[in-house]
């Protein structure tokens, strides 16, 4: 064995078969994925891959965050707008827990993310060795799969099952774990993509006759709604819920997650869900007789309070996660496959209807919300200045073809509630997790993934500091984001909570922030802050026209709220257009 | 789905996986029921009768409809083969006790005529000092012989966790070989791992 191996690297290669080190073949499996981009951050272990990146230029494209969460971010935002799996590197010990915020990120939110972390030397493993972690333990919770590598003959085997698992069935992230001694070893380097795994099955095989079943309940419906959700989007099936929901006459509501799967302003759009969701489309939950359910997973931000929701409806869930149907809400018929593949099976079933009075219903509510808040937030004449007067101009001056990204709290639902959603996959947020300092980081991933794109990322004061760092990755590669900072100088949503639910009492909500302009200045990126109304068009126009990096400062009215809102424990018909203080 | 009452009823139920052999799969799984704040009874890991197939067999106490919940969450584990969840009258299972005994208390009367005749346990072992006998059985069989042996001095006793065969007709292998059918059935040259 050992001859053999000895005369392997004599000649550097034997039957079709190329002698590297476990390093080089690691990033000749990315080549062979068709990866192009990689976001991390080196150290001691990682080392050896990162001595052969080098040779790599042009073919790997490494972006070198400034903290590994905010490379795990970057990676995420990437997979996302580009449709890809994410590639993501760090080195043992503190490089990989870093990681976990991200990965937990993706896991919620069901993105493809393949991260590499390096592994003390494997002799050293379970000693406590210097910047060693036991990360397969650490991550397991929040990761679809992972797998050790102590030997570098296994690296494209096990490299090959993780893009594999990651961007199968429902997407996830994926953790591999490489031992240095392992990048050192040489292999004998053969790459052979994987497409089965006995134990793991994406490819469902379609219910017939539960398909039937839907058709006839579809068919029999008097006040049916659709909720649609990410899955439509990782299925790519924009086009087949716009044709289905057409033909059926039956209105779409949309999840965070869902956003952009369906166009607003389309006259079957019913709006957004959930606690700060539209008013139209939460009441109206409770009304409806028939939900279908596709490609969501009934989160507690949608649901509500569960003993009241949905409790005069019948209930099809179209879910390609097994484990996510009856977790939550208890369905009537399951559907267990993939949203595209069961809307094309579904729509020559469905009969050609409309609901004239039902859709009445949601357009005399929206009537209402429009008049109690959108008004006032979208087109206040005087008082401060209200984020989603913001919002809606950014989105009436990028036509809706912009790639949003938000971080966390009331920016993310100014957003979701008043941006105009047109393209698919044009919204970056982080959906489950709900984490702050998600938005810079993501939005770098975004337009290094689709430069042809005009990115604009929204933050909070509070989410922007949690990731600041990240503006040394756009400063070094010259990424041309546009950044808005909703500056009210409180973590926003948390004292929001204080004004409604705690007395007012503003317990560690109020922050004092540096001069962001200076800030950006130091990082050679243009920037400007307004507080004038009078300014704001100017401002954002003159943002969405630079060719660099942009960021804008605009502060805002301290104390505003998000509504309408569901109180936490309220059913989804108890959502409330008004707050009183 | 029926609605109905029993599904929110804690009750016993079996939960038997058939996993690949890698490592690590039993601490994915008692993530799955930690979450959930499922105490596991008892548990059980074996080789199945197919050859690099690993067979776990755990008991607890839960809800039908907590139990299908976690089941599907243990199903969709990318290294799990197959989930099965039966409750106790669908399943043939025995546990395994020993108990070790001062041998001096069991001399006491026709105690080892009952041991053997009544709870038909075994004498392992007998010394001066203790005798072992080990007794199969449900755990409540098991309990009752381990009341019985009480006054005689028990020194040691140690049950074993469930191990399970279901009545179901269709076996594992059946499964396996569908999912190995399905794969012959794929087009072009496919790379098989595993």
């Amino acid at each position: 064995m050992k001859e053999e191996k000895d005369t392997k690297k004599a000649t550097g290669q034997t039957n079709g078969f190329e002698t590297i080190t476990g390093a080089e073949a690691l990033l000749r499996c990315l080549v062979e994925e068709g990866v192009d981009t990689i976001f991390g951050y080196p150290g001691g272990a990682i080392m050896p891959v990162y001595d052969r990146l080098l040779d790599y230029e042009g073919k790997l494209n490494h972006i070198l965050t400034r903290h590994e969460q905010g490379a795990a971010h970057a990676a995420q935002a990437y997979a996302m707008v580009t449709g890809k799996t994410g590639v993501c590197f760090a080195t043992s010990g503190p490089g990989a827990t870093n990681l976990i915020t991200g990965i937990a990120n993706a896991y919620l939110d069901s993105v493809p993310v393949v991260f590499i972390t390096a592994q003390v030397v494997s002799n050293l493993i379970g000693t406590d060795a210097f910047q060693e972690t036991d990360i397969l333990g650490v991550s397991m919770p929040v990761v679809k799969w992972n797998a050790q590598v102590k030997k570098s003959a296994d690296i494209p085997e096990t490299l090959a099952k993780a893009f594999y698992i990651a961007a199968t069935g429902r997407p996830g992230p994926v953790l591999i774990d490489i031992t240095k001694d392992a990048q050192f070893e040489k292999l004998s380097f053969k790459y052979r993509k994987c497409n089965y795994i006995r134990s793991y099955n994406p490819n469902i095989p379609l219910h017939t006759k539960a398909i039937e079943s839907a058709a006839i309940m579809i068919n029999h419906a008097e006040k049916p709604l659709i909720l649609a959700g990410h899955g439509v989007l990782i299925s790519g099936a924009e086009t087949e819920l716009l044709n289905f929901a057409e033909k059926t006459g039956i209105p779409v509501a949309l999840t965070l997650l869902g956003l952009s799967a369906f166009p607003s302003g389309h006259r079957l759009y019913a709006g957004y869900l959930g606690m700060h969701g539209n008013y139209a489309p939460n009441i109206l939950t409770n009304e409806a007789d028939l939900i279908i359910a596709i490609g969501m997973r009934f989160d507690d931000r949608v649901t509500g309070n569960l003993k009241k929701y949905a409790k005069n409806a019948r209930i099809i869930h179209i879910e390609i996660d097994a484990a996510e149907i009856n977790k939550n809400v208890l369905v009537d018929l399951e559907i267990n496959n993939d949203a595209k593949e069961v809307l094309n099976n579904l729509l020559p079933l469905v009969k050609e209807k409309s609901y004239p009075s039902w859709i009445r219903e949601f357009r005399i509510l929206d009537k209402t919300e429009y008049d109690k808040v959108i008004k006032e937030e979208t087109q206040p004449e005087n008082g401060k200045l209200k984020m989603g007067e913001i919002v809606r101009l950014v989105s009436e001056f990028t036509g809706g073809d912009a790639i949003i990204v938000t971080d966390v709290g009331q920016n993310q639902m100014s957003v979701a509630r008043y941006y105009r959603f047109l393209k698919p996959n044009s919204l970056v947020t982080s959906g489950g997790m709900g984490t702050m300092g998600f938005g810079l980081p993501a939005s770098i991933g975004a337009k290094i993934g689709r430069p042809d794109k005009q990115v604009v990322a929204f933050l909070g004061d509070g989410g922007f500091q949690m990731t600041i760092q990240e503006l040394g990755t756009i400063l070094q590669y010259k990424v041309p984001v546009k950044i808005i900072i909703l500056n009210n100088s409180f973590l926003g949503m948390v004292r929001q909570w204080q004004d409604m639910f705690f007395e007012k009492r503003y317990a560690s909500t109020e922050m004092v922030n540096p001069d962001f302009v200076k800030i950006a200045a130091g990082y050679k990126i243009a920037a400007e802050s307004i507080s004038e109304r009078k300014d704001l068009k100017e401002s954002i126009m003159k943002m969405l026209d630079a060719t660099g990096p942009y960021l804008l400062e605009i502060k805002i009215d301290k104390e505003a709220n998000v509504l309408p809102m569901i109180e936490p424990g309220a059913s989804v018909s108890e959502v409330t257009l008004t707050y009183k203080k | 789905m029926i609605r109905s009452k029993k599904k929110f009823m804690n009750q016993e139920f079996t939960i038997s996986l058939f996993t690949e052999d890698h490592i690590g799969i039993l601490s994915q799984i008692t993530i799955i029921l930690t979450r959930r704040q499922i105490n596991i009874e008892s548990i059980t890991a074996s080789e199945s009768a197919v050859k690099g197939v690993q067979m776990l067999t755990l008991v607890v106490k839960t809800t039908a409809e907590m139990v299908h919940k976690v089941a599907r969450q243990m199903q969709k584990l990318v290294d799990v083969l197959k989930v099965f969840v039966h409750t106790s009258d669908e399943i043939i299972y025995q546990e395994i006790a020993l108990y070790k005994v001062k041998t001096q208390g069991l001399m006491s009367g026709n105690m080892i005529d009952q041991i053997v005749r009544i709870h038909h346990a075994r004498i392992l072992e007998i010394s001066p000092e203790y005798t072992v006998i080990e007794k199969t059985g449900h755990k409540s069989e098991i309990n009752e012989l381990l009341h019985h042996l009480e006054p005689c001095g028990v020194l040691q006793f140690v049950r074993s966790g469930r191990v399970a065969i279901t009545k179901q007709v269709k076996e594992l292998n059946a499964y396996l070989q569908e999912m190995d059918e399905a794969n012959q059935a794929r087009p072009e040259n496919i790379e098989v791992f595993n």
